[in-house]
């Protein structure tokens, strides 16, 4: 085993941004292991895990709801309790949404609409293990491309997160109907993070932003920390 | 059983279909979209399949922040 730190990309059927999580991951400086969703364990040495975008189990019945229920989910379960970092992108976040790990759930886009396209978010929060190389305030350019990202939680759940500054990125214009114009939140512990923009899309300049590469990076940090922390 | 969104919650899939409606010339006031889910199971009577089918919304089949249900039994 390569002593660069492993993140865990779990691929469900109808995953389709797991090759360019991967591919990003890598080019920050880890070694990622694409896991079939239903492995019931994750590799050993895992120090971080990414759910990436796409469209699992077709979508059906809820997005992210059939993810919810695969063997590998209860791994990645078991790992977030232990404090292992978990990263949910676009599909990923919607899944730990309906897998109770984040609060909230992602509904359709108010315009009914596919929307793809770079758009602004502001960092809400600075302090988190996903953000930390970011500044709070700053602005980031990432791409979001989903038909279903509108974030709602109850209005008292929403005061809540906002007041334990749990609501990490923010849109920086009304994209999709998403209350508060929220783009990512973090569960209580601090480990567990969703959103809809894809950093895994932009980690080359060359490409219209490099700005995904600061969650990714801090994101491999956070690995190499968990692993220590457990040998 | 019927699901749907909760009532207060925006649905616009429901909204666009009654634009759709009023544009064909129907005088609808509102629309909503929920889905009809039928279920084939074994059960001792109504009142304990009316629970399996409870434990089903709660673990699968409905969002409770975002959507209601209602069950309905047809024994046979």
């Amino acid at each position: 085993m390569s002593d660069r730190p492993h993140v865990a990309v779990v691929v469900f059927p109808g995953s389709n941004d797991d090759r360019d999580a991967a591919g990003a991951l890598e080019a920050m400086g880890a070694e990622s292991e694409l896991v079939w969703h239903d492995e019931s364990e994750l590799p050993s040495g895992t120090g971080a895990v990414v759910l990436p975008g796409g469209f699992s189990y077709g979508d059906y019945l809820r997005t992210g709801a059939m993810a919810s229920l695969a063997p590998a989910m209860d791994a990645v379960r078991r790992f977030a309790n232990r404090g292992g970092p978990v990263l949910g992108i676009c599909n990923g976040f919607q899944i730990l949404c309906e897998s109770r790990l984040l609060p909230g759930v992602l509904r359709p886009n108010r315009q009914l609409e596919f929307v793809s396209r770079d758009v602004r978010i502001h960092v809400e929060n600075a302090d988190t293990v996903f953000t930390r190389l970011c500044t709070a305030g700053q602005r980031l350019v990432i791409p979001i491309k989903h038909g279903e990202g509108a974030w709602y939680a109850g209005e008292e759940t929403f005061v809540q997160l906002a007041a334990r500054n749990q609501i990490v990125l923010r849109y920086e214009e009304d994209v999709n109907g998403s209350l508060g114009n929220v783009a990512g939140v973090i569960n209580e512990r601090g480990n567990v993070m969703g959103l809809m923009p894809h950093p895994e899309h932009a980690v080359d300049p060359l490409l219209g932003s490099a700005d995904g590469g600061l969650l990714l990076e801090a994101l491999v940090d956070a690995a190499a920390q968990h692993s220590l922390a457990r040998t | 059983m019927v699901v749907r969104p909760k009532d207060g919650i925006l649905d616009p899939q429901g909204d666009a279909v009654q634009r759709s409606l009023r544009k064909l010339g129907f005088d609808v006031s509102a629309a909503r979209v929920g889905r009809v889910i039928d279920l084939e199971l074994e059960a001792e009577d109504e009142g304990g399949a009316h629970e399996a089918i409870e434990r089903m919304c709660a673990d699968l089949l409905a969002n409770p922040l975002i959507e209601s249900f209602e069950i309905q039994i047809d024994g046979s």
